[in-house]
């Protein structure tokens, strides 16, 4: 378990985490959302020691990281895979952690199998691999330890669509094992498969925490007719909220069925009808909208 | 309900023991070597002495062949050599981002950047006995071709100042690694420190008068290389301490704080 408690960095002029606090539970993944220069890796590096909050604290099953006897068996981390001397073969920086963390040497060629790094790939000079085989690499130094808790910045970036696939499997399963997963995207698609929980950070604060579940259920419903103008008609007399977030569709937070209803009575016929179920993307614009860079031409 | 019985056993786990030194140490010194530049750099020290010990045989005059030429010449590359390796030791994990993973895997950095200074230590003193024996050998060779007298001129006191001389330019190097913590800016500042500030200063102590008698309280360098010469009169170990703690200690306990305090990204 990660508890992260009013965590907050300043920097100068900028304040990069502000007031933070948020659980990653064990047995779930959860996923940490925001967009680029959110401020999750200043996070995720406060969590692991390798930047010193100007104020609050994170916790690894209640001790803070520094505090842990030999980490690497206790936390699996990986900040940034390309983080690497280029000059070591793969093997050579698995057998530096397998070393450090005092574990048997066997345990380097399990982890190689593990990540699917072939014994000729794992020779090779880390400056030669490609972003997906570091990604792979970096997975293996973490899970080598066999730590109760992974936190991993970014781990999907760079996998092609089967080593996407790969990473939410080996995740899923860890964490249905019991173990902590908290990984970190600024691509929803990316990890909306796999996490149960979801905390959205822009600009240095939380703008949204909960079970993804939760968080979709508060998205309403998607409805769309050929005639718009007479469907949304309908859908202001029975003083239904709307919004047009302009890709030909209505949304509205009122559930299907009450728009179901409404259409029917109105003789609109409709071409669509759903719960915004799978619109985690949607959720996760609006929610940093007024915190993102690029700002949605209106 | 299997969640909830897993979950405590697998954050729960038996004692963990803590990583001792020893081993925190001897990764490090895996990791000065398992590079490419790193094995080269190694490799130059064995290289060096080598050329060094033929050179001075072919070069140096019959009468001065001597166990001192021999043990003087081949010590100087490894002034050179030893502050870079001294200096990569520390600047990689940042310069290559390696520190990322080092620093996870043991966050106590004060005990790593211990473990980098006794690793540099430990191969800077087997260089400078490799440097000795070379240097035995081709006095032994050297003075068998020329035909002169072999002479150990060198006392043990000596050659352990000889080595106590090259692990401060080694340690040169460990503190301007955590100063600097960028592998050309440190290797940019090592030369400075070895060779601009020590001419600076001989050309304002034979310019000025009111510096000459201070230089030796000043110039690292200078009270330095006193070493080399044989034994000390204890004004120059004097000397010795007081700039050691002037340009060596204190300005690698600022380095050590950087260390310490900042971000690793």
């Amino acid at each position: 378990m990660i508890t992260v408690d009013s965590l907050t960095k300043k920097y100068r002029a900028t304040t990069a985490v502000d007031d933070i606090s948020f659980v990653a539970s064990a047995g779930r993944v959860t996923g940490f959302l925001g967009p680029n220069g959110a401020g999750k890796s200043t996070a995720m590096r406060m969590m692991v020691g390798l930047t010193q909050p100007t104020s609050g604290s994170a916790t690894i099953s209640g001790r803070r990281f520094t505090d842990l006897p030999n980490p690497g068996v206790e936390v699996g981390v990986m900040l940034d895979a390309s983080a690497q001397h280029a000059g070591r073969s793969g093997r050579e920086i698995l057998t530096i952690a397998q070393q450090m963390m005092g574990l048997p040497s066997h345990s380097v060629t399990d982890m190689l199998q593990l990540v699917s790094l072939t014994e000729s790939e794992a020779d090779r000079r880390v400056g030669n691999y490609s972003l997906g085989m570091r990604q792979r690499l970096g997975i293996a130094t973490a899970l080598i330890g066999d730590p109760a808790v992974l936190i991993l910045d970014e781990p999907a970036n760079g996998l092609d669509p089967a080593g996407i696939r790969w990473m939410r499997d080996l995740l899923r399963d860890y964490a249905d094992r019991g173990g902590t997963v908290l990984l970190s995207s600024h691509l929803l698609r990316e990890i909306e498969m796999v996490v149960d929980d979801i905390v959205v950070i822009g600009h240095g604060r939380i703008v949204a925490r909960g079970a993804k579940a939760e968080l979709l259920q508060a998205t309403g419903t998607l409805v769309r007719a050929r005639d718009m103008h007479a469907l949304r008609h309908a859908l202001d007399t029975h003083g239904l909220e709307t919004t047009a977030p302009g890709d030909g569709t209505i949304r509205t937070t009122a559930d299907v069925h009450r728009v179901g209803r409404v259409a029917l009575e109105a003789g609109v016929p409709l071409t669509e009808l759903r719960t915004a179920d799978g619109e985690l993307e949607d959720l996760f614009l609006e929610l940093t909208a007024n915190t993102q860079r690029e700002r949605k031409a209106a | 309900m299997t969640t909830l019985t897993i979950e405590p056993a697998r954050e729960q786990r038996a004692e963990v023991d803590p990583i001792p030194l020893t081993r925190v140490v001897s990764v490090e010194l895996r990791k000065m070597f398992d590079t490419r530049s790193g094995f080269w750099l190694l490799s130059s020290i064995a290289i060096t002495g080598l050329l060094t010990m033929v050179a001075t045989i072919a070069l140096a005059p019959d009468a001065d062949l001597t166990y001192y030429t021999f043990a003087k010449a081949i010590g100087f590359p490894m002034t050179i050599v030893l502050p870079i390796i001294a200096i990569l030791a520390i600047t990689g994990e940042w310069s290559q981002r390696s520190g990322l993973t080092t620093f996870t895997l043991a966050p106590r950095r004060g005990r790593v950047i211990w473990a980098k200074a006794i690793s540099s230590i430990a191969v800077g003193v087997a260089s400078m006995l490799f440097a000795l024996l070379i240097g035995a050998i081709g006095n032994l060779i050297g003075t068998a071709i020329a035909g002169t007298t072999l002479r150990w001129d060198v006392s043990v006191a000596e050659a352990v100042n000889i080595v106590l001389g090259s692990l401060l330019c080694l340690l040169t190097g460990t503190m301007l690694g955590m100063l600097i913590r960028s592998s050309a800016g440190a290797l940019v500042a090592y030369f400075v420190y070895a060779l601009v500030l020590p001419t600076l200063f001989g050309i304002l102590a034979s310019s000025q008068d009111w510096f000459r008698d201070l230089q030796p309280w000043v110039s690292l360098n200078y009270a330095q290389s006193a070493l080399f010469e044989g034994t000390l009169t204890s004004d120059q170990w004097a000397h010795l301490a007081v700039t050691a703690t002037m340009w060596l200690v204190l300005p690698a306990a600022v380095g050590l704080r950087l260390v310490l305090r900042s971000d690793v990204k």
